[in-house]
């Protein structure tokens, strides 16, 4: 019976990610056009974008393999199995001792793995540069992204993500020096990784300077609309990995009964609001960078990572 | 019964007398089938006898004394948990190459130049491993080297590889001579070269010292040590596929091995500054490893740099463990080793794997190098399904293998912080990022091999014509694909056969994974880490096919096929493809400059003028040009040199030989 119930919550906790992730894109386009005074769509828009790509017919290049059709449920899933280990409304789910921080960076690693040989797949120029633009990004988000995780771990005694949001929720733990490099790091790879401004324009289309939406170039109909999903879940999974490393509060432990989960719901729902209204200031606020800055700019994340966790290696009251 | 040691020694004797019994029939048509599937029992037979070994676990040994060698020392041969475990890899490595063999050694041109030599050198590597004593390790480790230095030049009439065969031999000696020191310096002035006595000697830190720079210079350069690797990526690629497969995936273990029996066992408690080059040597070959893997556009040499790369993880992992062995961390220093250990058995299975596959595509397609290959994972379908299970293993992607050696290698250096030393406290972080850089290089490096290779169109007409390999060589790929998969979800089993060896040589090892709940693995008892491969994999499956059956059953299935889309520029010719040098340009741009001096060099035609714009790329190998050429060219000047004392005439030779006694009795009688 327990075990029954284990799973139904973290059933619960799955598909509410995946029925927010889609709101939340909405919600982030909506704010940035309402702050460059433009009506926007409604913050429902992706939903019906989806459907519409899902009752689409797939038209697939004459050349394109089984793998490329294959990717994007692959990546989906992967990206959607990252999702359900970080901790949203509650701690200690029943799945979250799968894998820890390390698994899940690895298993969003997988999904760019084979988003990127997709791009490869059918041939043409527009996949193979985003392909490679994609793997640079993550050559250079990934170690500054571990060694935001070994900062994290450093504090916490653990890389598992329900510890490490149980040890950062309690009082001991205060504002530290090394957490606050590690906060502005996971940000800086959050915005790498989701490829957002300065780093990439979710909104282009046709110019060389993209690299997402070149790399997905030549899918259509319920394989676009998986990668979009994919996109959208990924964006939901780094704010809420954010939220519960940094905004620890109102995350339920795990088996404090149902109206603690729905109380908790809703707080996550506000920090998911909060979040995504910042994600879009800033937008608004900065320019796409070039493509070779981008070093510099992970660089950074790089050396705040490393220099958070130096201090915690010097003294681990840092 | 015998015991396990002379059930090995049997099977050695057993490839040696393959090995002559080849040279018998070389000539003859089926000798290849017999040669390879003998040797593919033999090998099974000893990888058997080894895992019981290992498995049983019992705290003893089994030796051997065979009446050869030094007349006052015979040649001592000793089975223990570290030699079955490394028996395990190498016997393994050879069944499957044996198994690869027999469909692949059909196209062999000339196989009496391939067939004495293959069994004969798994023959030399299991013997170094069951060495026990300084004389025989040295013997054997210089009959593995010659052995594999004759299949290199297997195919000596194609270009450079006669080089590479040169540049091997030159390195090898190097090598072997390192080794030599380092034994004669543990040997003492009593000079007794057993394993046994040395192990009991008590060592001189100035000693201890010398005995691991030698040693990472001696086995370093077999591993592939950076800047010791020159020779691994002529050498590795030049030999036939299942050969480089060996001495990739296998041959660089045996290094390794020899440098965690000496420098782990022999030379006894390890201080904290040994591990600080350790580390430094590891992470500098990981990252750069895979970078002139990056830059490779033959697919063979693009593998033998990312085993440079593994290498440098592997050595990571052992300098973790010597940096927690000196300070007495015992449990850490047992997850570090596990670490490296599981990712020597990682490497040798996904190696092999590529090194097969690129071994099918050469058959098939007679091409190595990448930009003229394209598009067989529609020609190949079930190679390229093996090489893709290879390529996410390599880039340590959950649910393989690799990531778990990985996992394993990340959670060691999280136990660091306790290290009382400062400058192993500064520069572990730093190893964990470099570790971190060269997983996410190594990703972009196999999107790119497989990427250009396997997807897209195909580049070149033999690439359009290319066809499946036969089922033996789809066999051995497909076990090793299946073994990756395997350690993958269940790592718990490998991290339990590994105790043993972590305990004889440690005094500690890994918590028992098999009392955890649902196949999980935890790193270290008291720490709150775990990873569960099978239910990361269940969970990805369950996942990606609900999501296709929801929306085949609920959305749309309408599929239809129509001509590239690429933003209504489509380009009709192949070569207008991404290649891997244009893949690799973003790479190259931020970290080419700095480790290669990469320059771009456009020649744009003014406007009018139809000729083409030229791009070309400018690399240096560094280490090459500032480390081995004025090397080399300083031993050519001073041979030439040394060469005018071959045309004296006989009075002044007659002069040198006196000029020399006065000589040498001058410094005798000041020196006395």
């Amino acid at each position: 019976m327990v075990v029954i119930s284990d799973i139904m919550i973290q059933g619960a906790q799955m598909l509410l990610v995946l029925l927010l992730a889609p709101l939340l894109t909405g919600f982030v386009r909506k704010i940035k056009a309402r702050l460059v005074r433009r009506e926007g769509a409604s913050v429902f828009q992706p939903y019906r974008d989806l459907l519409r790509l899902m009752r689409k017919e797939v038209v697939l290049a004459d050349n394109a393999s089984w793998l490329f059709r294959v990717t994007p449920y692959v990546t989906f899933a992967a990206i959607w199995v990252a999702a359900a280990l970080v901790p949203t409304f509650a701690t200690g789910l029943l799945f979250n001792w799968t894998a820890d921080l390390i698994a899940i960076v690895a298993l969003l690693g997988s999904a760019r793995f084979f988003l990127a040989l997709a791009g490869m797949d059918v041939g043409t120029s527009f996949g193979g540069i985003g392909s490679s633009r994609e793997v640079m990004i993550a050559a250079l988000a990934e170690p500054a992204m571990l060694l935001m995780v070994f900062c994290l771990a450093l504090v916490a005694g653990s890389t598992q993500l329900s510890t490490v949001a149980n040890v950062l929720a309690s009082s001991y733990v205060g504002l530290r020096v090394s957490l606050g490099m590690a906060l502005i790091a996971l940000i800086m790879v959050a915005l790498a990784e989701n490829g957002r401004i300065p780093i990439d324009n979710p909104a282009t289309h046709l110019e060389l300077t993209m690299v997402h939406e070149a790399m997905v170039l030549e899918y259509s109909g319920r394989h676009l609309a998986m990668i979009e999903f994919g996109a959208f879940l990924k964006l939901l999974l780094y704010i809420s990995l954010i939220a519960c490393v940094f905004m620890p509060w109102k995350i339920a432990v795990f088996g404090s009964g149902p109206v603690a989960y729905a109380i908790d719901t809703g707080a996550y729902i506000v920090k998911l609001a909060v979040a995504g209204f910042l994600l879009a200031l800033f937008e608004t606020a900065t320019a796409k960078m070039r493509v070779f800055r981008i070093p510099q700019f992970l660089g950074a994340a790089l050396m705040l990572g490393l220099l958070g966790t130096l201090l915690l290696f010097v003294s681990r009251s840092f | 019964m015998m015991s396990a040691v002379a059930l090995q020694m049997s099977c050695v004797a057993a490839l040696l007398a393959v090995a002559v019994l080849s040279i018998v029939l070389s000539r003859s048509r089926n000798a290849a089938a017999l040669i390879y599937g003998m040797t593919m029992a033999i090998c099974v037979v000893a990888t058997a006898v080894a895992m019981n070994w290992l498995i049983r676990g019992v705290p003893e040994t089994s030796a051997l004394v065979l009446p050869v060698g030094l007349p006052w020392l015979g040649a001592h041969f000793r089975l223990d948990h570290l030699a079955s475990f490394f028996l395990v890899v190498v016997n393994f490595g050879g069944a499957a190459a044996s198994l690869y063999g027999l469909g692949y050694g059909h196209h062999e041109t000339e196989p009496h130049r391939v067939l004495p030599f293959f069994p004969a050198f798994l023959a030399g590597m299991n013997l170094v491993i069951l060495a026990d004593d300084a004389f025989s390790f040295l013997l054997c480790w210089e009959f593995m080297s010659l052995a594999s230095w004759a299949l290199v030049l297997a195919h000596h009439r194609e270009a450079g590889n006669a080089a590479a065969g040169y540049v091997y031999l030159v390195m090898a000696s190097f090598g072997t001579l390192a080794l030599l020191l380092a034994f004669g310096l543990l040997a003492g002035p009593a000079g007794d070269y057993g394993f046994a006595a040395i192990r009991a000697t008590q060592h001189a830190p100035g000693a201890i010292g010398l005995v691991l720079i030698l040693m990472l210079l001696g086995a370093g350069s077999k591993a592939g040590l950076v800047p010791l690797h020159v020779w691994l990526p002529l050498a590795h690629p030049a030999a036939p596929s299942h050969v480089s497969a060996l001495m990739s995936g296998v041959m660089t273990k045996v290094a390794i091995y020899g440098f965690i029996r000496v420098v782990f066992d022999l030379l006894g408690q390890p201080t904290w500054w040994m591990s600080v080059i350790v580390l430094f040597l590891g992470a500098v070959t990981a990252v750069m490893g895979i970078l002139y893997a990056m830059m490779e556009q033959d697919l063979k040499r693009l593998l033998a740099y990312s085993t440079i790369e593994n290498v440098g993880v592997i050595f990571v992992g052992l300098g973790l463990a010597l940096a927690f062995q000196a300070n007495g961390f015992r449990l850490a220093a047992a997850l570090a080793l596990t670490a490296a250990l599981f990712h020597v058995l990682n490497h040798s299975l996904f190696k092999s794997l590529l090194f097969f596959g690129a071994g099918a595509v050469l058959t098939s397609t007679g091409e190595r190098n990448m930009d003229k290959l394209g598009g067989l994972i529609h020609r190949m379908p079930k190679t390229s399904f093996a090489m893709l299970v290879g390529c996410v293993a390599i880039s340590a992607l959950p649910p393989f293998n690799g990531f778990v050696s990985e996992w394993l290698m990340f959670q060691a250096v999280l136990q660091s912080p306790d290290l009382p030393q400062w400058a192993l406290k500064i520069m572990v972080p730093a190893v964990g990022a470099a570790l971190a850089l060269a997983a996410a290089l190594a990703a972009a490096c196999f999107v790119k091999a497989y990427g250009i290779a396997f997807l897209g169109r195909p580049r070149s007409a033999p690439a359009e014509a290319a066809g499946e390999v036969d089922r033996y060589s789809l066999t051995a790929m497909f076990v090793l694909a299946a073994l990756c998969l395997f350690a993958g979800i269940l790592p718990g089993l490998v991290i339990d056969a590994l105790s043993p060896v972590t305990i004889d040589i440690l005094g500690g090892r890994m918590p028992v994974q098999a009392n955890e709940a649902w196949l999980s693995i935890v790193p270290i008892a008291d720490s709150r880490s775990s990873y569960n491969g099978l239910l990361v994999m269940v969970f990805i499956a369950i996942c990606a096919s609900s999501a296709a059956f929801f929306i085949h059953r609920f959305a749309s299935r309408a599929l239809r096929r129509g001509p590239a889309w690429g933003c209504g520029f489509s380009d009709p010719v192949p070569a207008a493809q991404y290649s891997g040098e244009s893949f690799a340009q973003p790479i190259r741009r931020v970290f080419g400059t700095l480790a290669f001096h990469a320059r771009d060099h456009v020649a744009m035609p003014p406007p009018g003028d139809t000729r083409p714009a030229r791009l070309r790329i400018e690399l240096h190998d560094l280490v090459w040009e500032r480390g081995y050429r004025p090397i080399a060219e300083a031993v050519g000047f001073s041979a030439g040199w040394l060469n005018r004392l071959q045309f004296l005439t006989i009075r002044r030779y007659l002069s040198l030989v006196f000029a020399t006694l006065v000589t040498l009795l001058l410094v005798l009688a000041i020196w006395s």
